[in-house]
């Protein structure tokens, strides 16, 4: 009976179309929102990411990466003497301005990074050295900075403009994540960032350091809260804080969830109604069906069958377009787009959850059929 | 002109001569509602049907005979009587075993034709079969032979919006048939079609349905039609008031006013 099942569905043109639709806009709407908060979530923890230290320490009170606390300057040495730590480093961080050579200024996030090692630095450079680094004046600016401080015209390596009056020299542009406040960073050596920076009593920003390769990155963190008395994170839980502080501060769960529950809700209600419309048009056929000798049970599986089927085709049809839609419209990184496997199953989940309440109602109704209906 | 005449009564108290009717329904009662809205459309119904036999249940609207139809094809269940069909007592069977025992036993045959619109003439023909787990390949080539029998062996592939409706009742009747059944249940099979084609669709029945091993009930309230049959039973206000035979005359010459506006010409005899 699957055979018919299925001609009956595909048969139906229009409606397989308006239930295929109902269900493809629910999956795409559901992925591409999913896609869009997870990709913004990804950038709001993209100043822990980018620098790519295992284990983060800083301020007891610490509440996200942004909301920089600082931290006194022993702490490096404090860090390196707990058992375990193969190495620790200083790391500032702080908001700047840069005026350009045409009077301009654009908000800055500066980034000093210890000068001998440069842990810390961009995973990837467009142009230029990161070694560079290490010469008088130089900075690094992001990719970001170049498209928000005047395009490669403006900003290009051996471009030089001041932060706090203080030169700065191009000598290189880093890819990296962009950021959740879409800020340009600049990079620069510790020494040299904390000259650029205002006068404060302590310009210690964060410790990143790294286990031993024989202990356990977790371990090791909890060791270095508990001997220095600080906030100390794997790069991991630092992220997911990060992560939390935004969906907890800035309502933006709320925004985008309401988004994903809506299209559930619509792709539910057109799927389920549609679904259901089918079946009660179809109800004499079923009846003859049934005076014929098939099963309650019987028809209860080929509803499910079509059920299951468009839902199916929905959900790749639904996954093609939302990422063909990440891939056109987050192909230069201006939209925060990231589709997981996990968002994937979610939306499997929920989908499945669709067809089941269609397949469901159409089958609570489909059971109580009289055959009898058949001789009317 | 041979005269077959029958009450219902004398079937029943007459000793079975032959083999077992095909249906034999005694006494059965069946109500719809409960309380102030309970109404009885079946009033003590007695009447056998016979193998081999093409029996017309006619009357008015409203009188049971789709009711009636329904109880036999084991889709309602009655309140009292007795009820065998095929020599299986039906009201006994439960739900699972009577579906089963009506798909395997039984075809149908509906006003409004019930063909699925999205399959072709050959796969609806093929339903009854699929649904018994027939395999696909086997359905679909005794549905094409099927069709070729009731002359639409070359419409095999259309589907049901590009047949005219006495080509659909075809097809219908080649799915009432395709799986040999031995009880054919038609309900009203010409009503929605012209004369001609509903005298077409009478002699399909009549030379492709009845068979010595098989039964076939017809309601209708066409009387054009009645000279297809081998007895009529005309059922009025729940009750059966008349079972009587066919004179067996060339086709064509018998023609008779509609049920309920008269009597057909052939000799009846009412139960007592």
């Amino acid at each position: 009976m699957s055979y018919v099942a299925l001609k009956m569905l595909f048969g139906d043109r229009a409606k397989y179309l308006m239930l295929l639709c109902g269900l493809t806009f629910c999956v795409m709407l559901i992925v591409q929102q999913g896609s869009i908060f997870w990709g913004l979530m990804i950038w709001s923890q993209s100043g822990i990411s980018n620098l790519n230290a295992p284990i983060w320490v800083t301020d007891p009170n610490i509440s996200q990466v942004a909301e920089v606390k600082p931290i006194a300057s022993t702490t490096v040495e404090r860090v390196r003497s707990v058992p375990g730590v193969e190495w620790a480093v200083p790391l500032y961080r702080g908001v700047g301005r840069a005026r350009l050579a045409n009077g301009e200024y654009h908000q800055i996030t500066l980034m000093g990074l210890d000068a001998s090692t440069l842990i810390g630095r961009p995973g990837h450079m467009q142009e230029g050295r990161i070694e560079d680094l290490r010469t008088p004046d130089a900075v690094v600016v992001d990719q970001w900075a170049v498209e928000r401080m005047g395009g490669p015209e403006a900003i290009k390596v051996g471009t030089i403009f001041e932060i706090n009056d203080k030169k700065a020299r191009v000598v290189g542009i880093a890819h990296v994540q962009k950021d959740f406040q879409n800020i340009p960073s600049v990079y620069a050596t510790f020494e040299r960032a904390t000259t650029y920076a205002p006068p404060e009593r302590r310009l210690l920003s964060y410790v990143l350091a790294k286990a031993r390769d024989n202990e356990p990155v977790e371990a090791v963190t909890r060791r270095i809260a508990e001997q220095t008395g600080l906030g100390a994170f794997t790069q991991e839980e630092f992220g997911w804080k990060t992560i939390l502080w935004v969906l907890k501060n800035t309502g933006i769960g709320i925004n985008f969830g309401t988004t994903i529950l809506l299209g559930f809700i619509v792709g539910m209600a057109i799927a389920g109604q549609t679904f259901y419309l089918f079946t009660v048009e179809n109800l004499k056929q079923f009846g003859a069906l049934k005076a014929m000798g098939a099963s309650t049970f019987a028809l209860a599986r080929m509803i499910i069958l079509q059920a299951f089927t468009v839902g199916l085709i929905g959900f790749g049809v639904g996954i093609g377009l939302a990422t063909l839609f990440g891939t056109l419209a987050a192909s230069r990184g201006q939209l925060p787009f990231s589709e997981t496997w996990p968002l994937l199953w979610l939306v499997f989940g929920s989908l499945l959850a669709i067809c089941i309440f269609s397949a469901t109602i159409s089958i609570i109704k489909l059971a109580k059929l009289e055959p009898a209906i058949v001789f009317r | 002109m041979e005269l077959d005449t029958h009450t219902a009564e004398a079937s029943v108290e007459g000793a079975p001569k032959g083999p077992p009717p095909a249906v034999m329904v005694r006494g059965v009662i069946k109500s719809f509602g409960t309380g102030d809205t309970k109404v009885t459309v079946l009033k003590g119904i007695d009447l056998d049907v016979r193998m081999g036999e093409l029996l017309l249940l006619v009357g008015e609207s409203g009188g049971g005979k789709t009711t009636l139809l329904s109880v036999i094809a084991g889709i309602l269940d009655i309140d009292e009587g007795q009820l065998d069909v095929l020599g299986v007592p039906l009201p006994h069977l439960p739900g699972g075993k009577k579906t089963k025992f009506r798909g395997q036993t039984m075809g149908f045959i509906f006003q409004q034709f019930n063909l699925l619109p999205t399959l072709t003439a050959v796969e609806n023909v093929a339903v009854p079969l699929l649904i018994h787990g027939t395999p696909k390949k086997e359905a679909l080539h005794r549905a094409r032979t099927m069709l070729e029998t009731v002359g639409l062996g070359d419409r095999t592939e259309f589907v049901p919006a590009k047949l005219s409706g006495g080509q659909q009742q075809r097809v219908a009747i080649a799915r009432a048939l395709v799986s040999e059944p031995r009880l054919l249940i038609c309900d009203e099979p010409t009503a929605a079609l012209d004369g001609e084609n509903g005298q077409k669709i009478m002699a399909i029945l009549r030379d492709v349905g009845r068979s010595p091993e098989r039964a076939v009930i017809v309601v209708t309230h066409d009387s054009r039609i009645f000279r297809f049959g081998d007895r009529i039973a005309e059922l009025t206000d729940g009750r059966i008031v008349s079972v009587r035979g066919v004179p067996k005359t060339p086709p064509g010459e018998l023609t008779g006013p509609t049920v309920g506006g008269g009597a057909p010409s052939a000799s009846t005899e009412s139960p007592s």
